[in-house]
């Protein structure tokens, strides 16, 4: 709550955003049109809602690359039981959506906890398995727009602001947005204001030491991963809703662009450290950066090359402040 | 009425006897001192008392219950304890650190922010210190930490506070800062068990003493009863002859270790220093002074020092350890487990691990003469194991101590730095470790470094002693000239 | 004496191999009977050895990676970056196709070899210079690594593959030296040197000691910084040639091939017996592996399971390896 050191690296990366911004917008004023900030902010929305769950990870000292796997599960496997079942509504859905991504996060934290092994194997391992066994055991076929159930995209589709553009095209500002806020906004409470939450810092800090004042690493270990598996199986299906279209092969390698964000944010790798906060400004600078080089004139090939380069360039920052200096 | 009794307690982990037949009484609201060398089994006393550690045989009675202790039951008993990395969270705030454990026990599910500033401050005023509640712990010094995990401890209304070498990390202000806040417990009629092995501070702030040797009681009772001579002889077994060790001066030649004006800047003073072969110079001081400093620059581990090093004369260079070692310097580090030893790797990888590159000449190891080599090493240094395949993290304390001794040996050391050479070795084997540094001395032909905190050790195996405080060389004195107590007091007026 | 100890000591250590061995014994039975008039056709055993050579080549950089306590997550970007860039090379000197291209010499194949291996070379110096000097720890370091060689691989074409290669070096994907392919041949010399550099250099030895305790590891004055520096290298030199064989097999490097071997590559490592927590770790163990879930994978392509349901199993064995291991250490 009151971390001078979080504080500060909150500030830094928010300078950095707005320095970023500066620059984007000079080359292109275009930057500063509000369809381009609107399409932005929707742009947000997904890698936010996952980087929620990678962020508590983190600090509880993991890391997990199964997220995009149990996220294209949860949204393909609910859309074909809506379609099957002749499913109607919104809430039952995303319900199913977040249980099945919650039911696989819990298999992540039953492996890490029991066996003690490194969560990097094991999320590999796992999303694997679960994306090997969706494209082989389920199907293949992209769910078209013809297809998918209008509710889903009546829901994507909610606008706040509607604004007619120069050229007579509506634009908005996308409702999706409140979801994401919404989720930051608890997962924030949850990790600040519970003592679970303080767990997850504890137990990131200093396991040892977790364990000897009486928090429950199992417990804990259950909990943020679990809560990441929601959190991605929930996005999943948001973003079915949202591109109007179920592709079971979606999402190939997110991870990268989300694990970049929530160190961007400030979380460490080493745990104990990170803040929904400096997440959500990882997310938007990296999302700023990828969406803006059309708009700077550079060519989209070269997205894979600026989010490596920022990966390295933010954990090389965080390698300094973490330092443990040895001998 | 004693707060906590034990009887008769042993313990066995495999084939070692932690304790044998251990009695202990503690009444509420004294100070009681347990006393002992590293190895004696203070360590799985205070574990006993904890609940982490079932006892073998023997009965453990607190409040007269007589109840199987669990590390929850001992807690709800009122017994805390302060484990020597004293357990916070570096990258949590200090109010944190101090609320969350009491706010866990009180089983709530939400933080109250201002609940845990209200709690954390009224902790650290009983134990009348400021720190900045919001500093995060790791930005805290050591002195520091330790009081917040005091008033942590104190947060939970303790019968009893086990403190484990409290003053291990402390200079000497800080620990006459400590030793008042631990009267000040007292008056608040919580006894406090001081775990130490250091005597001055053992007869100045105990009330009873009880001395551990090799799992026994080897004494206990008031401390009025003992003065230091009898303390070193109930923890060590014998009388400290001020037999010290002898050096005689050899033929001419260049120092073997010679020191002009080595400084680093904001840590040590310009130090001059000559060391001739066959000698043991001693360097003590309290935590912070600068000794390991000084052995980490000669390691080549500080490479930023200013002035001179000079082997046999000739001027090197120590900016990296590969030139240190291969100047003929040699280390032993404090932390043998973390710093020293591959652990899970056999004892022969363990003592080839600086001589691999030597034993291949043309890129391929020569296994023969690697085996060879390290199995007589192990004789040498008189390594108890099945075989050389046997795993270093199955050995004693002592043995892992002589197997990173032999290490260096394999090569071509001229000048052997022991930082700590028998903390965590047991008194047995501490003696022929000794020996052995005597006689590496003596016929080796090394200079010897040896930096220890334990003053019986320097004083018996030192021909030269170096106090050293806040980074500079303060005294220099022949060991034959010195007793322990003298060099206690000579410390003591440091502080 | 000797003789005995030393039989001894092979025996010892050859306990988790002898596991894996029979690992394979197994699964080659069971295919065997389950589909035995395609399993056992010798064009089907065959083909094993032409595909699993550069998947063996990733395990054992892999492995190297884990032995010290890291892992190399970008070697499949510098595969194919290596492939790209000398394809192309071939097709600035021999055009974008015919004779010109197919026919180029022994001199511009073996040219084109020494860019794909350079490549690996300086992507190995760019993360070892990320972990052991900027001191990243080596997932992020390799994960964002990785993505710039990609990347770079996807600037350098737009996308596309780049298809046809030389003869000559279709011949080191395709080729076979008697009944031997090329790739296997290529395979076990690198398995075989790597062993050997692992097992009776004091480089080899040195990794371990580090990937044991990097700390203890300074102070017995190990180079480690440089030992990490070149471990990358020698990851990265690993991938080049995985990536070399991959495009010559397929006549085609593309900046998105082989993403499933990322995995793969992992789960044979540590199905092999590496420890991924450093300090453990064998170049046998990691090919008895290889042999079983390729003998594995074959099969249960010839049975008709997509090669979706292919990676599904390899992730599950990789859970199952996990829980196996856990098991084991328990009990001792």
């Amino acid at each position: 709550m009151t971390f001078s050191f979080l504080r500060r690296s909150e500030t830094a990366i928010a300078l950095v955003l707005l320095v970023a911004m500066g620059l984007i917008g000079l080359v292109n004023p275009a930057f500063w049109d509000l369809a381009n900030l609107f399409s932005l902010a929707r742009s947000n929305v997904i890698i936010g809602i996952m980087a929620l769950g990678v962020l508590s990870v983190m600090i509880s000292g993991g890391i997990d690359v199964s997220f995009p796997a149990f996220a294209v599960a949860a949204m393909y496997l609910t859309i074909r039981a809506m379609l099957a079942w002749g499913w109607h509504g919104v809430v039952a859905p995303f319900a199913l959506a977040g249980a099945i991504g919650l039911a696989l996060g819990l298999v992540n934290a039953f492996f890490v906890s029991t066996f003690g092994m490194i969560p990097l194997i094991v999320t590999l391992g796992t999303g694997a398995l679960v994306r090997g066994a969706l494209l082989g055991l389920v199907g293949t076929s992209q769910i078209n727009i013809d297809r998918m159930p209008q509710e889903l995209i009546d829901f994507g589709n909610l606008t706040l602001l509607s604004r007619i553009g120069p050229n007579g095209t509506h634009f908005g500002l996308s409702a999706m947005i409140l979801l994401y806020l919404l989720a930051a906004l608890l997962v924030h409470l949850f990790l600040t204001r519970t003592m679970l939450g303080r767990g997850v810092y504890a137990l990131g800090s200093a396991p040892e030491a977790a364990l000897r004042v009486g928090f429950n690493r199992t417990r804990v270990l259950f909990t943020v991963y679990g809560l990441a598996g929601a959190l991605a199986g929930l996005a999943g299906l948001l973003h079915g809703s949202m591109i109007w279209l179920a592709n079971p092969r979606d999402f190939v390698g997110l991870e990268l662009d989300v694990i970049a964000a929530v160190v961007l944010g400030g979380a460490s790798i080493f745990g104990g450290r990170g803040s929904v906060l400096g997440t959500l400004l990882g997310v938007f600078m990296l999302v700023m950066v990828a969406n803006s080089l059309i708009i700077m004139h550079i060519d989209t090939t070269w997205q894979r090359i600026v989010v490596g380069g920022i990966i390295i360039a933010a954990t090389t920052v965080t390698s300094f402040r973490d330092r443990r200096q040895l001998a | 009425m004693a707060f906590i009794e034990l009887h008769d307690i042993s313990k066995r982990f495999g084939g070692v006897q932690a304790l044998a037949g251990v009695s202990l009484s503690i009444a509420a609201g004294e100070i009681h001192c347990l006393a002992g060398e590293n190895g004696s089994g203070k360590s799985t006393l205070i574990k006993i008392i904890a609940g982490v550690y079932r006892p073998d045989s023997g009965t453990l009675r607190i409040d007269n219950d007589a109840a199987p202790l669990t590390p929850i039951a001992a807690i709800n008993h009122g017994v805390q304890v302060i484990y020597q990395d004293f357990s916070l969270f570096p990258t949590l705030s200090v109010a944190e650190n101090l609320a969350l454990p009491s706010e866990l026990r009180a089983r709530r599910r939400l933080v109250s922010w201002s609940g845990v500033r209200k709690l954390a401050a009224a902790a650290l005023a009983r134990l009348g210190v400021a720190i900045d509640l919001d500093a995060s712990v790791e930005t805290l010094s050591i002195a520091e930490r330790q009081l917040v995990a005091i008033a942590r401890a104190l947060m939970s209304e303790p019968r009893l506070l086990i403190m484990d070498e409290p003053t291990t990390a402390l200079a000497g202000r800080e620990v006459a800062r400590l030793f008042a806040i631990v009267r000040d417990i007292q008056a608040q009629g919580i006894a406090v068990l001081f775990v130490s092995h250091k005597m001055r501070e053992m007869l100045d702030i105990s009330e009873r003493i009880t001395v551990l040797r090799n799992g026994s009681v080897a004494a206990a009772g008031f401390a009025q009863a003992f003065d230091e001579a009898a303390l070193t002889r109930a923890m060590t077994g014998h009388d400290i002859t001020a037999q010290s060790y002898r050096w005689r001066p050899r033929h001419g030649g260049a120092p073997r270790l010679e020191l002009r004006g080595l400084a680093l800047p904001g840590v040590l003073a310009p130090i001059d220093l000559a060391l001739h072969a066959g000698e043991i110079v001693g360097v003590t001081g309290l935590l912070g002074s600068g000794r390991s400093d000084l052995a980490l620059t000669l390691f080549g581990l500080r490479p930023r020092y200013q002035g001179e090093i000079r082997i046999d004369g000739r001027l090197v260079h120590l900016r990296s350890v590969a030139a240190a070692i291969a100047s003929g310097l040699a280390y032993v580090p404090e932390d043998r487990l973390t710093e020293g030893l591959f652990l899970t790797q056999s004892i022969h990888r363990n003592l080839l691990a600086t001589s691999y590159a030597a034993l291949a000449p043309h890129g391929i190891i020569d296994f023969a003469e690697a085996r060879a080599r390290a199995d007589a090493m192990m004789r040498e240094m008189q390594i108890t194991a099945t075989d050389g395949n046997q795993k270093v993290i199955a050995l004693s304390g002592g043995n892992q101590q002589r197997v990173l001794i032999g290490r260096w040996l394999m090569g071509e050391a001229r000048v052997l730095i022991l930082n700590g050479p028998t903390v965590g070795v047991d008194v047995g084997s501490k003696a022929g470790i000794h020996e052995r540094i005597r006689a590496l001395a003596e016929e080796g032909d090394l200079a010897v470094l040896m930096i220890s905190d334990d003053l019986p050790e320097i004083v018996q195996n030192c021909n030269r002693v170096l106090i050293m405080h806040r980074g500079r060389v303060v005294e220099e004195c022949g060991a034959a000239l010195l007793s322990d107590a003298e060099l206690g007091e000579k410390l003591k007026a440091l502080a | 004496m000797t003789m005995r100890r030393w039989l001894q000591n092979l025996l010892a250590i050859d306990a988790g191999l002898a596991r894996l061995i029979l690992l394979a014994g197994v699964i080659f039975g069971v295919m065997a009977v389950m589909v035995p008039d395609k399993f056992l056709r010798p064009y089907n055993l065959i083909s094993i050895t032409y595909i699993a050579p550069e998947l063996g080549l990733l395990a054992i950089a892999m492995m190297v990676a884990m032995l010290t306590g890291g892992i190399d997550l970008s070697v499949i970007g510098i595969a194919n970056l290596g492939g790209i860039l000398a394809g192309l090379f071939f097709h600035a000197v021999g055009g974008a196709h015919g004779p010109g291209l197919t026919d180029l010499g022994v001199g511009q194949v073996a040219a084109g070899i020494a860019i794909a291996i350079a490549t690996g070379a300086i992507a190995g110096v760019i993360n070892g210079v990320l972990i052991a000097r900027l001191r990243i720890t080596p997932i992020l370091a390799t994960l964002g690594s990785g993505q710039v060689f990609t990347g770079i691989a996807l600037v350098l074409t737009g996308g596309p593959a780049i298809v046809g290669f030389p003869d000559g070096w279709t011949m080191i994907g395709n080729g076979a030296l008697g009944v031997f392919a090329v790739p296997l041949l290529i395979l076990l010399a690198v398995a075989g040197a790597i062993a050997g550099l692992m097992s009776r250099t004091p480089f080899g030895l040195n990794l371990v000691l580090i990937g044991t305790n990097a700390k203890a590891a300074r102070f017995a004055g190990l180079r480690t910084r440089r030992a990490l520096l070149l471990t990358y290298v020698l990851t990265g030199v690993l991938a080049s040639l995985a990536g070399i064989i991959l495009s010559a097999r397929t006549n085609a490097a593309k900046s998105d091939y082989g993403v499933s071997y990322l995995l793969q590559a992992v789960l044979i490592a540590v199905l092999g017996g590496t420890d991924p927590a450093g300090g453990r770790g064998s170049v046998a163990g990691v090919i008895a592996a290889l042999l079983a879930l390729m003998l594995l994978a074959s099969g249960m392509q010839l049975m008709r399971f997509s090669n979706f349901l292919v990676d599904a199993v390899w992730g599950a064995f990789l859970l199952a390896s996990i829980a196996l291991n856990a098991w084991q250490t328990r009990k001792r």
